[in-house]
């Protein structure tokens, strides 16, 4: 009979060639790579690059080491605050408009009416489009002489507007594009969380005595609130993101009106070749979403709350 | 009329229909249980009492008013959910106190009220705890403290006890049966567990398939079920069922391994009844070991062959898993804490225990 002390041996020593042991760190291995080649080699990139005056088509052992100076010029640099402002403005008046409108979708169509199937399927179709093509469609709907917009508004008598060349219009058209865009994001956002809601909880409302708007007030949207979180961070992050569709519809113009943050670097890299200056101000916007996202998810945890009505 | 009543309710879903004409009438401050197997139409019976189902026709009437089409909060009910239902971003005095909140009552009052519920409920210390941070027992009090400080005219349970452990759902029965005498509502409570029916109702409801099967005191139900079903259902282990004959002249009656002497009422009923072939109801409570003698004057112990196949101890008593002339029964022998493991031969039999019922139809016969 075999020694039974002699059997237990640890799982390590037992097999050291056993490669088993690294399955778990094989499979997210491509996962990490290409974070790490996606979004960590970038930013670090782009944090290098700000220390240098850098400018496309000249070698990059000659530029200039600058230290902070391209930090020290931002703070008093016009156009950078200007581009600030016009993306915070973006992005109140989107994400604002989206939640309200996404939300209030969702809570209309959850319910299993007829017909609700087909239009939630229609209503999704924007997210399908790459943006350089809603871009573009949407130009032509706000082309000021061919544009659909227009010949619909002379149709009730509206004079034609030039949407794309007047700074109101044109800040209206992006935020308009914007939302037709990105509203069904949220829409399927918050219509997966409203379904997966527990309905003995909300039968519980309506016998305890809840009228519509409560129940949805009270209940389905604390219910629900960490997930209208989340979408609200997504949406905040794809705000400085926006490059595209602002690209091809307005090119920030006119003058500075729709020229986001995203855009604004892109302008100042590839138009006026600073691409160290560039690369600072990309620094600076993700500074700016890391402590907006860092405020967002303090406020994340739904059930830390008191719950009070 | 006071209480609830359902008059000649159905409910359809589609072409299907799960509630044929159901009458039902509760007394104000009954306990009712409705007990039924699983799909049997009991739960729909409750959620249409609550308004959370509509009928398809007939009326139901809470506390004498037509609430046939009246919304969940018109009906003065409070409902205990099977999963709690407790809102989770609520704490718990949140939870108890929402309806009050919604109905406008002065904060005073709501303290009052949340108070005094919490205390019956030992809950007091729990009042800043959101749910996640409760145990299963302690969520289950919030779910009832909920519906106790609505003070509502009716409580309606939809299996309040079934997600919890066999230890915990004895004490809960035990403490809803106190809640009940101390509120003196009427209560309608849903449940698949017979024991729980048994335990605490005044009336039991047994449905099946959408059908009520049979109305009555826990004791009507366990001593004289109206038919197969209600005996089968009713009574844990449930009662053996074996074909038989009826002898003509003679007070017995007769089957594969078996040869039952009949108390003469029964025999007597039988004998009205006229059919010979028919199906004889033993409860495994009412085997007795040889050695238990005569018993009880009103007793008549019969032998009877039990071929053992397994002997369970619990103590007090053994289950047996045995044959009667080949067919499977089961027999709960009192013996003692520190008897051997019962083995096959003879026991006795109750036979003024004995039930009858009619092959065809499956009901009794007495």
């Amino acid at each position: 009979m075999p020694d039974a002390a002699e059997e237990i041996v640890p799982v390590a020593a037992r097999r050291p060639w056993d490669l088993s042991m690294l399955g778990p760190y094989f499979f997210i291995l491509p996962a990490v790579a290409v974070m790490l080649a996606g979004l960590v080699y970038p930013v670090i990139q782009a944090f290098y690059l700000s220390f240098y005056d850098w400018k496309i088509g000249t070698d990059f052992d000659d530029a200039p080491y600058v230290g902070l100076r391209h930090f020290i010029r931002m703070i008093g640099d016009e156009d950078v605050g200007e581009s600030i402002w016009v993306t915070l403005k973006f992005g109140f008046w989107t994400i604002s408009i989206e939640m309200l409108l996404g939300v209030s979708l969702a809570l209309l169509l959850e319910k299993p009416i007829r017909g609700a199937s087909v239009f939630r399927t229609i209503f999704i179709l924007p997210l399908m489009v790459s943006p350089v093509v809603v871009g573009l469609i949407w130009r032509y709907l706000f082309d000021a002489r061919i544009g659909w917009i227009n010949y619909y508004l002379g149709q009730i008598g509206i004079e034609p507007q030039v949407w794309l060349g007047d700074a109101d219009l044109a800040f209206f058209a992006i935020v308009f594009t914007d939302i037709w865009q990105w509203t069904p994001f949220i829409f399927i956002i918050v219509i997966a969380g409203l379904q997966a809601l527990p309905s003995e909880v909300l039968e519980a409302s309506k016998i305890d005595g809840a009228n519509w708007w409560q129940h949805i007030l009270y209940v389905k949207l604390p219910m629900i609130r960490s997930i209208l979180l989340i979408a609200l961070l997504m949406r905040l992050i794809d705000v400085f993101r926006a490059l595209e569709v602002m690209y091809i519809l307005t090119g920030g113009g006119p003058g500075r009106a729709t020229e986001l943050l995203s855009l604004h670097i892109y302008n100042r890299a590839f138009d006026t070749q600073q691409l160290g200056y560039a690369s600072a101000i990309s620094v600076l916007l993700i500074v700016i979403v890391f402590f907006l996202s860092y405020g967002i998810l303090k406020m994340g945890n739904p059930l830390k709350e008191k719950a009070d009505i | 009329m006071s209480g609830v009543q359902l008059v000649d309710v159905t409910k359809f879903y589609g072409t299907v229909n799960v509630i044929p004409p159901l009458n039902l009438s509760f007394d104000e401050g009954e306990f009712v249980v409705i007990v039924g197997p699983s799909g049997c139409g009991k739960s729909t019976t409750l959620r249409m009492i609550a308004g959370l189902e509509p009928v398809t026709s007939g009326m139901i009437r809470i506390a004498g008013k037509d609430v046939t089409w009246a919304r969940p909060k018109e009906r003065d009910i409070a409902m205990v959910f099977q999963s709690y239902a407790l809102y989770p971003h609520m704490d718990v005095a949140g939870n108890m106190s929402f309806a009050l909140r919604l109905a406008g009552t002065s904060k005073e009052e709501v303290a009052r009220r949340v108070r005094a519920a919490a205390e019956m409920l030992e809950l007091t210390e729990y009042l800043e705890r959101k749910p996640k941070d409760l145990s299963g027992g302690q969520r289950q009090r919030v779910a009832m403290g909920r519906a106790i400080v609505r003070d509502a005219y009716c409580f309606l349970f939809d299996e309040p006890l079934s997600n919890l452990d066999a230890k915990l759902r004895s004490t809960m029965r035990t403490e809803l049966a106190i809640l009940h005498k101390r509120l003196d509502r009427t209560m309608v409570y849903v449940t698949h567990d017979q024991i729980e029916a048994m335990t605490m109702a005044d009336r039991i409801v047994i449905m099946e398939q959408g059908h009520v099967q049979q109305v009555g005191t826990p004791r009507e139900v366990y001593n004289n079920p109206r038919n197969l079903f209600v005996a089968g259902f009713i009574g844990s282990p449930s009662m053996n069922f074996l074909d038989a004959e009826l002898q003509d002249d003679e007070l017995r009656v007769t089957g594969q391994g078996f040869d039952l002497p009949l108390p003469p009422r029964l025999h007597e009923a039988a004998q009205g009844h006229g059919a010979r072939q028919v199906i004889v109801g033993l409860r495994p409570e009412h085997f007795a070991a040889r050695h238990a003698g005569g018993g009880t004057e009103a007793s008549f112990l019969a032998p009877v062959d039990l071929d053992v196949k397994v002997a369970e101890y619990i103590g007090s008593s053994q289950f047996l898993a045995a044959d009667i002339g080949g067919r499977q029964v089961s027999a709960a022998i009192e013996v003692g804490p520190d008897s051997a493991p019962l083995t096959s031969g003879t026991y006795l039999f109750d036979t003024n225990r004995v039930y009858l019922f009619d092959k065809t139809t499956g009901d009794a016969i007495a």
